[in-house]
């Protein structure tokens, strides 16, 4: 689960690192009145899960109570890269002598918590890894010892960063890391971490994906869940405890375990069709959660056909079928449906489906040929984006701008560290900001 | 013969006593494995359906002699019952459990890899070594004994490649589900050494999906150390960078994880790659009948 730059902070403030004053502010009166509070100049930020923010003008600096309404007002419902902002961050302006780059994620080839700091900071750090690979320096933690001052020393001096702040940057990539297990973090990220003018080490921003699995330590953080970016039917499914995936195509999709589901998405792509979404309704699903996935997954009005591939293991068949019929009984299903279940209880399951007598209902057999139906029916829609397995698209980068940040750091990193973290581990997963 | 689990494990299964650990647990028993005991703190000196309870995992190991664990707790107790089973001396731990935080899994592994006990898991199905002994939640009666070996980040989708090999006439030595957390006990390349060394083992299936470098590193291992046929299964051409699908370990962003990366890395070490679950049952088929 990401954070917002405010909600962030407020955790490293907890762990002791050092942050500038500021004040989150939800309406233009609350802006002004935060820049009252903390003094002028004030920069004016948009709290947003997605990176770019001070390309698109979503970042301004203010000298007076004038500036501070005039930014907020424009800043405030404005789109960036499809991230709405609801939310400003008002913050103390600090005099910048020096911006360096610090993260701390989990490195997970080598399984084991990756520490990287660099004094290019302040810019995309794919940018860095473009022009200075080895302007990136990389030291892993053994979990079991935990971040000791020598790790501060070693990234300091390979970094290259000033003699003068060696001693509090370390002690600042120390209490990172306190936060980094403390708050059960993926991934922590500062860029900049400035060096003010005065030589004090403050983070100026804050990059924090925490955990979800680990909430239930840290009540206070899941109260910070944002639903920026979760479109309609996401949102729905969450609330239903379902994990939906929104894609662009028109071919509804609904598996059981997320491996077949993946693979069921790979096998209509390859039979011409474009996947519309990706629904997983878990190991042992039950007929309620049949009936919430399907109302899910046709609340998305694209969808044209939608595919059931069901292979039984705890999930047991009769019970997917039954779901369907409940559902094909409460909700008003104008598209078709092919259903291919396998495994546990699967006679049962075709029996149920064959005595309800569905209409627009399809029974096939296999994988290959319930996909193959599917896109039939679904028909042509547009140009397809997809269309082989071997014609992927390039990936567009999760984290262009200024974001992404650590996983997309070592992408061009030559070390082997590097390259695992790149792999995707460390990676967000949500796109960041 | 086969690996990690079969004639010879003793089980104990943590959270025995729970509906989900019960019903499975009562299901591997059936399926012939040697489930000896279970433990609950604080239900010691009660029975499941005649298998013994105890308070500690050590008081399981000493009267029975279990050398395997399955565990089956909730996500925060399950940790905590990976290293107490690792305590007691347990050489196999198997943790179905699914949701433990990566930092405690962090802490976990860490620990392990310094002793002597295997985990397998957590967020998996299980171990079955058909014929011999399952212990985890795969649907055993899908499966026959036979000469190729599974091994799996995912769940269901190793039943979809396992029926599609099972209606080839292959049966299977140990399937092995490794679990989808971006931190689990053993690795592909863990499991497959042990393929490589299991007589039963003719041909080795591989089933990995996006996210993480897992699948290339193997790729390399596979062309230095591995002289049986793999085929493998990628899952994810079609999931979008920046999207996770369900498994924390699905994760694509960036250049590097994409199913398509993974694939052309096992194709350029010489592993044939099925592009779809039919197709892998075809390759093995292929490979098999040229071998024999």
């Amino acid at each position: 689960m990401d954070l917002l730059e405010y909600q962030g902070k407020q955790l490293f403030r907890s762990h002791g690192v050092p942050t500038p004053d500021g004040r989150p502010a939800q309406t233009t009166e609350e802006a002004v009145e935060a820049g009252e509070e903390l003094g002028y100049p004030v920069v004016v930020k948009a709290q947003v899960l997605i990176g770019g923010r001070g390309k698109a003008g979503g970042i301004k600096v203010a000298n007076d109570r004038e500036e501070a309404r005039e930014h907020a007002d424009a800043i405030l419902g404005m789109d960036i890269r499809g991230f709405a902002v609801h939310e400003l961050y008002i913050e103390k302006a600090s005099q910048i002598a020096e911006e360096y780059y610090a993260a701390i994620l989990l490195d997970r080839g080598a399984k084991q918590p990756m520490a990287m700091l660099s004094r290019m900071g302040g810019m995309d750090v794919e940018e860095i890894a473009e022009r200075d690979p080895k302007a990136i320096a990389r030291v892993h933690i053994d979990p079991l010892v935990g971040f000791q001052d020598f790790h501060g020393r070693r990234l300091a001096f390979e970094a290259g960063i000033a003699a003068d702040v060696i001693r509090p940057v370390g002690a600042m990539l120390a209490r990172l890391y306190d936060a980094f297990v403390g708050e059960d973090a993926m991934l922590v990220e500062v860029n900049p971490l400035l060096v003010t003018e005065a030589r004090e080490v403050v983070a100026l921003d804050a990059k924090v994906t925490v955990d979800a699995n680990a909430l239930y330590k840290h009540p206070e953080t899941a109260q910070m869940r944002n639903s920026g970016g979760e479109d309609e039917q996401e949102q729905m499914a969450r609330e239903h405890g379902l994990t939906y995936v929104k894609l662009d195509g028109n071919v509804g999709i609904l598996g059981n375990g997320a491996g077949l589901v993946m693979s069921t998405l790979d096998v209509v792509a390859q039979a011409g069709g474009r996947p519309a979404n990706f629904l997983d309704a878990g190991g042992g699903s039950r007929a309620e959660a049949i009936v919430d996935a399907v109302e899910v997954i046709l609340s998305d009005p694209k969808v044209d056909a939608v595919l059931f591939n069901i292979f039984g293991g705890i999930t047991r068949c009769d019970e997917v079928a039954r779901g369907l019929v409940t559902a094909f009984g409460q909700i008003d299903v104008t598209v078709p449906f092919v259903v291919r279940l396998d495994g546990t209880n699967d006679q049962e399951g075709r029996q149920i489906l064959a005595d309800a007598n569905l209409d627009g209902v399809h029974v096939e057999k296999t994988m290959l040929g319930a996909a193959a139906r599917v896109v039939e029916l679904a028909g042509d829609g547009e140009t397809p984006s997809v269309t082989e397995t071997g014609e992927h698209p390039a990936p567009v980068g999760a984290g262009t701008a200024d974001t992404g940040a650590a996983s997309q750091a070592d992408v061009s990193g030559t070390d082997a560290a590097g390259a695992e973290a790149a792999g995707g581990g460390a990676t967000p997963p949500e796109p960041t900001r | 013969m086969s690996v990690l689990v079969g004639a010879d494990t003793k089980l104990v299964i943590s959270g025995l006593t729970g509906r989900e650990g019960t019903f499975h647990g009562m299901n591997n028993r059936r399926y012939g494995t040697d489930l000896v005991a279970g433990v609950t703190p604080g239900k010691g000196g009660q029975d499941v359906e005649g298998v013994p309870i105890f308070d500690t995992v050590h008081d399981a190991v000493a009267e029975t002699g279990a050398n395997t664990s399955m565990v089956f707790v909730p996500p925060r107790f399950a940790a905590d019952s990976i290293l107490e089973a690792a305590d007691a001396g347990i050489e196999l731990v198997v943790c179905i459990t699914e949701g433990i935080p990566a930092h405690d899994m962090l802490r976990v592994y860490t620990h392990l890899r310094r002793g002597q006990t295997k985990l397998i898991g957590p967020n998996c199905p299980g171990v079955l070594s058909p014929g011999k002994a399952n212990v985890g939640i795969i649907p055993a009666h899908f499966f026959s004994q036979g000469g190729v070996g599974l091994v799996s980040r995912s769940g269901t989708l190793t039943y979809q490649i396992g029926n599609e090999l099972a209606g080839r006439g292959f049966g299977n030595s140990t399937i092995v589900g490794i679990g989808g957390d971006p931190i689990v006990g053993s690795s592909f390349i863990d499991v497959i050494a042990q393929f490589e060394d299991d007589p039963e083992t003719e041909l080795i299936v591989m089933c990995g999906e996006i996210g993480g470098d897992e699948e290339e590193r193997t790729a390399d291992y596979i062309a230095e150390h591995v002289s049986k046929p793999v085929v493998a299964y990628i899952a994810g051409f079609t999931a979008p960078p920046g999207k996770t699908m369900g498994h924390a370990g699905a994760i694509v962003s960036g250049s590097s994880g994409t199913a398509q990366a993974k694939a052309e890395a096992l194709e350029a070490q010489g592993v044939r790659v099925g592009r779809t679950p039919t197709e892998v049952a075809e390759v093995a088929a292929e490979l098999s009948g040229a071998a024999a």
